[in-house]
């Protein structure tokens, strides 16, 4: 599975990172930032779960 | 059209996308058209009252999906398309675009402004068409009244201090609240407002206006007024579902659903319009943020196309006010002060926790707060919330 994020539709909300605390963080904004690109196992569904919650739709996940 | 299984989705902003991608992601396969009464595609609302106004973004900036991601998962989106009555029992659908009939339908109304009733030219915010008209009296109008001591009030006021109006914020209770935190945070409020030069009349009661070309004079109750170019009045939001009064959903301040979203077989009911039924207090419930109708969208959707119920969504929102950050997660007891918050041996002092007596923590406040500090409060709270029922 791929990530990218948009880091400039981010608002902030932090839901990425409180249910994918291994795939994403936060800079001192509140803005997104991508931990890893590439996640497997069970870290695939929480991917997709973070992707879901986002308000911005600033996290696009991709299956190969 | 495929001709298997169709799901209706009314209501067109996050929670409706929401329940319609979701659908699709888990492998729906039968029809999925989302209809919306704006012109606009789906956008997000929070933004309106934070960086539309201001005009730090534009409205395309709000946008969620392109006419092409949405087209590309297979719904049929329909905008300017509103919804007039539904026939629940035989499952139809009436809007001005004709009836569509379905298997499952979502109801995502959403909420409109409560007008004030004695200040009938105020302006509200609900929708893209409404805030550019605020954003536009914001950039000339050299005074400024906001009626409404909510978060929506709040944000106006900061926005209306950013273009260097004089702003008054009016409210009748003597307190500022924040969401479902109340008037918790208020004294913290009142502090930044002023700090921030917006003057605040926080127990007038509103007994007339008049309008004329050069604004709106509004009376209170102590014979004193106040005279504004713009105001705004942001006092509350009443379900959309009037347009299901004649069909045979129970609905009693928004659609009453059990605890999964079900309104009736066939009939679900998601975000701001719906009242699901609390699974501890066995009440129904609306929940006025954007992150409850997301994960409402999402539980219903699971639910559609695996049968599966999921858990209870605990709420989260957010403002930015004077360029104050404020963060909210969970539930917050008006009885329960705000305490500091301490998270293993160390301090946490921009955030502010919600704790009952046996020390479980049901909600938390970052003010300010580094993500990374709000975010461990927020793990508290959502350990708490599992582990047993909340007041």
């Amino acid at each position: 599975m791929g990530i990218v994020v948009q880091r400039d539709a981010c608002v902030g909300a932090g839901q990425c990172a409180l249910v994918a605390p291994d795939l994403f963080d936060q800079d001192d904004d509140g803005i997104v930032l991508l931990l890893e690109p590439n996640p497997e196992g069970a870290l695939v569904d929480a991917a997709t779960r973070a992707a879901r919650l986002c308000p911005a739709r600033a996290i696009a996940v991709s299956v190969p | 059209m495929t001709g298997g299984p169709r799901v209706v989705v009314v209501g067109a902003s996050i929670g409706g996308l929401t329940a319609a991608e979701t659908l699709r992601q888990e492998g729906f396969d039968g029809d999925v058209i989302l209809i919306g009464d704006e012109r606009h595609r789906p956008y997000n609302r929070p933004p309106l009252s934070k960086q539309i106004i201001v005009g730090d973004w534009e409205p395309e900036d709000a946008g969620i999906r392109s006419e092409t991601e949405i087209d590309d998962l297979g719904i049929e989106l329909r905008t300017s398309c509103t919804a007039e009555a539904l026939d629940a029992l035989g499952r139809v659908l009436h809007t001005s675009q004709g009836e569509i009939p379905f298997d499952e339908l979502i109801i995502a109304t959403g909420t409109e402004p409560r007008r004030h009733p004695l200040v009938p030219t105020a302006l509200t915010l609900r929708t893209m068409d409404d805030a550019l008209t605020i954003r536009d009296g914001l950039r000339s109008a050299r005074r400024v009244a906001v009626i409404g001591p909510g978060i929506l009030g709040s944000e106006i006021a900061s926005a209306a201090r950013k273009y260097g109006a004089d702003t008054r914020l009016i409210g009748r209770s003597g307190t500022l609240t924040f969401g479902g935190v109340g008037a918790l945070l208020s004294a913290q409020l009142v502090e930044l407002h002023e700090a921030n030069g917006v003057e605040l009349s926080l127990d007038a009661e509103i007994v007339g206006a008049s309008t004329d070309a050069g604004g709106t004079t509004i009376e209170f109750a102590d014979g004193s007024t106040e005279r504004a170019a713009l105001v705004v009045a942001m006092i509350g939001g009443v379900p959309r579902a009037q347009w299901l009064l004649s069909s045979t959903l129970t609905v009693d301040n928004g659609v009453v659903c059990d605890g999964t979203g079900q309104a009736a077989p066939g009939i679900s009911a998601i975000g701001d319009v719906a009242a699901w039924r609390d699974p501890y207090t066995g009440r129904p419930v609306r929940v006025e943020h954007q992150s409850n109708a997301i994960e409402q969208a999402i539980a219903v959707a699971l639910r559609l196309v695996h049968g599966e119920t999921g858990s209870r969504p605990v709420p989260l929102f957010w403002s930015e006010l004077h360029g104050t950050r404020i963060n909210a997660f969970g539930w917050f007891d008006p009885e329960l002060p705000l305490v500091p918050f301490v998270g293993g041996a160390e301090p946490h002092p921009t955030v502010l926790v919600s704790r009952d007596a046996a020390d479980r923590v049901h909600g938390a406040i970052g003010w300010n707060a580094p993500p990374r500090e709000f975010r461990v409060a927020r793990a508290a709270v959502a350990e708490s919330s599992s582990l047993a029922p909340l007041p």
